[in-house]
């Protein structure tokens, strides 16, 4: 174990795949000497060379198309998306080429794809640099969508993501790339795709959220707990497929349910989680489960605007307080007071 | 003539392959009316020289990516019409297991990277092929195949500029049928030619009379030997025409766009019976062998539509299959009813 920063953990997993399998190359606009817009490809050039770090013309469709038949040809390409926000203009081949192909074709391929993007507002970049979209992504059957948290898992996920023969989007969160933690150094150090983690455990209400949103519900849980109420926190990880076994299991010890994400509230994760809680263990609900989300408006860019729309632990600690007029059983002592 | 063409068993092939696409296509239209295929087709009829002329110069092992008009190019590269004409029925037998049908038939193993449905999506996949050829050494080259009307979407662009950048062993094949659906390429095409644009991107283009192919092949021979020999991408702008509508009920519904005189001046200059008068001409075939050769053909198209009536349609619970490489658990409670 070492302590590294997720920038450092998504470096040393990508460097790591490509000396494991030299069918493992990155694709995108400035990876090469340049390192990468937000740094996370720094040093692959020098180490792998211009054939296995390929740096393109600002072109995101042919990006991911060209990744796409790179491989159908024998390749496991790392193809790197700026920013999520840039999905627009590439959407064609993501959604109907990568994600379809496999199944249309009846199963005569295989597409280890890895598309590399980055998320989240916080940085003051407006509308258009600051979206949180894996929503738009986990609705399309054929891609699975990742989206670590922290940098262990970071790379846990991306060996997996890398190693897998499906198509992986996986979605880096721009805030996150400076955090610290402890990243293992075990060269076949995987976290298996599709698997949540429990990140706080707790016996009073059931936290599930995911990339960035998690260390503000870590946060919250720790100021929850000072008064009183202990709050389980779950990492889904994965967004597609989505381990709703751990929800339902915490939510079964709990009985109540909050979610938490940056994403734009209609049609979201939570709207899914709360979904499927609903279908499947809303018998355990003590409480009307709760979704917090980013606002329903585009990211403005003044601070204090952003700022206005994002989740933060101060809010989730509210919400979750002001929930407890909800409470059917009042004879509950912590949340029913 | 060109040595290839001075063979009369590559001539007499290129006959048959042609006389097989006219064929093929006229069994579609007969099954599409009787509903025997269903949804739509987008008949080739009228362009069977820029398929037959050019796949006639690939390797087995060179890649091709088609367009939604895509049945001659997949029988030019080999494909068998018993399993396409399976996979149009729908039945397990074909191609893509059912799942695919007219716009996505492929067969990886003969290098068909696929029909598309979406105009122009190929382009870039074919760029990754060649990609791979380039870097792995291994002398493949890959034609993307798309038309008029691709030749405006902004990935064709985006992918001739870093087929451009790169010296891929790509060629470019535009069929020029002088319609998109409904839309005049002299209306929607800015500057002199489609091949014209080929200078923007630093490689060279022409226009080739897709009527003939014999013109077809000369041009296709010479494109691709430059990107074999590593010499960089070739466009051809195919002038050719579409005898059928854009889509097969076009006529029932009595959409009209193009003058009766304009499709009569096409039609004299009908791409296979012209091939086969010059076979005659040249004394590679006499009216027998011709007639002997159709009578094959359509043989062959008997069987085939014999084998796709009489094979299994799919099995139900294969719908759910070929998403992803392995199966998971966690798939939508709705999908999974």
């Amino acid at each position: 174990m070492a302590e590294k920063t997720y920038r450092e953990a998504i470096i040393e997993a990508m460097a790591e795949e490509m000396r494991r399998d030299e069918r493992v190359v990155l694709i995108g606009e400035d990876v090469g000497r340049f390192g990468g817009a937000m740094g996370a490809s720094k040093g692959l050039f020098q180490e792998f060379g211009s054939d296995r770090v390929i740096d393109t013309p600002i072109s995101e469709a042919a990006i991911i198309g060209s990744g796409l038949g790179m491989a159908l040809t024998g390749q496991r390409p790392i193809a790197e998306l700026m920013f999520i926000d840039f999905s627009g203009v590439c959407m064609d081949q993501i959604l109907n080429q990568v994600a379809k192909v496999r199944y249309m074709l009846g199963g005569q391929v295989k597409v280890p794809l890895v598309i590399r993007t980055q998320a989240g507002a916080g940085k003051g970049y407006a509308a258009q640099h600051s979206q949180s979209l894996e929503a738009w992504f986990t609705h399309v059957p054929g891609l699975k969508v990742v989206m670590p948290a922290t940098p262990r898992d970071a790379k846990g996920l991306l060996k997996s993501a890398i190693r897998d023969d499906n198509p992986v989007m996986f979605i880096e969160h721009k805030l996150l790339y400076n955090t610290k933690g402890e990243v293992p150094e075990d060269p076949d150090f995987l976290i298996p795709l599709g698997v949540a983690e429990v990140k706080r455990e707790g016996s009073d209400l059931t936290i599930v959220s995911h990339s960035r949103q998690v260390l503000n519900c870590l946060e919250a849980a720790g100021e929850l707990s000072r008064q009183g109420i202990e709050a389980e926190v779950i990492d889904l990880r994965t967004l597609r497929p989505m381990d709703f076994e751990a929800v339902k299991a915490s939510v079964e010890k709990t009985g109540r349910l909050v979610s938490v994400e940056e994403g734009y509230p209609q049609c979201g994760i939570g709207a899914e989680v709360v979904a499927r809680v609903a279908e499947h263990c809303m018998d355990s609900l003590d409480m009307p489960p709760i979704r917090i989300a980013s606002k329903d408006s585009p990211i403005p860019f003044a601070r204090i605007l952003e700022q206005e729309t994002l989740p933060s632990p101060r809010r989730i600690v509210e919400r979750i307080l002001a929930a407890r007029k909800w409470t059917r059983h009042s004879q509950d002592s912590r949340l029913a007071v | 003539m060109r040595p290839l063409l001075s063979d009369h068993i590559v001539c007499r092939e290129i006959y048959r392959k042609m006389r097989l696409i006219r064929r093929f296509e006229e069994r579609v239209v007969e099954l599409v009316n009787r509903n025997e295929i269903a949804g739509t087709t987008h008949e080739y009829s009228g362009q069977e020289a820029v398929a037959v002329g050019v796949c006639t110069v690939l390797e087995p092992e060179d890649v091709i990516t088609s367009t939604h008009r895509g049945h001659g190019h997949l029988i030019a590269k080999g494909g068998d019409v018993r399993r396409m004409m399976a996979e149009l029925l729908g039945r397990s037998t074909g191609y893509n297991r059912g799942k695919g049908g007219s716009m996505h038939i492929a067969d990886l193993s003969l290098g068909i990277f696929g029909a598309n449905g979406i105009v122009g999506a190929g382009v870039p996949i074919a760029a990754g092929a060649a990609w791979s050829s380039k870097i792995k050494k291994v002398g493949r080259v890959a034609v993307a195949f798309f038309g008029d009307g691709g030749a405006n979407q902004g990935v064709v662009h985006e992918t001739m500029n870093i087929a451009g950048i790169w010296q891929l062993p790509l060629v470019f094949v535009c069929e020029n049928n002088q319609y998109a659906v409904s839309t005049r390429v002299t209306y929607a095409t800015a500057g002199s030619s489609i091949a014209a644009r080929a200078s923007g991107y630093g490689f060279p283009g022409c226009i080739v009379d897709g009527m003939d192919v014999g013109a077809v092949m000369e041009a296709a021979q010479d494109a691709v030997s430059r990107a074999r020999s590593g010499n960089g991408p070739t466009l051809l702008e195919c002038q050719t025409y579409r005898f059928h509508g854009h889509f097969t009920a076009e006529r029932a519904l009595g959409i009209r766009y193009r003058t009766e005189s304009e499709v009569e001046m096409w039609k004299r200059r009908d791409p296979v019976n012209s091939w086969g008068a010059c076979l005659e001409e040249l004394g590679y075939l006499n009216g027998a062998e011709r007639d002997k050769l159709d009578d094959e053909v359509d043989k062959l198209l008997d069987e085939a539509v014999e084998y796709a009536r009489s094979s299994p349609w799919p099995e139900q619970a294969e719908a759910l299959e070929h998403m992803y490489v392995t199966r998971y658990p966690g798939l939508p409670a709705a999908t999974s009813l």
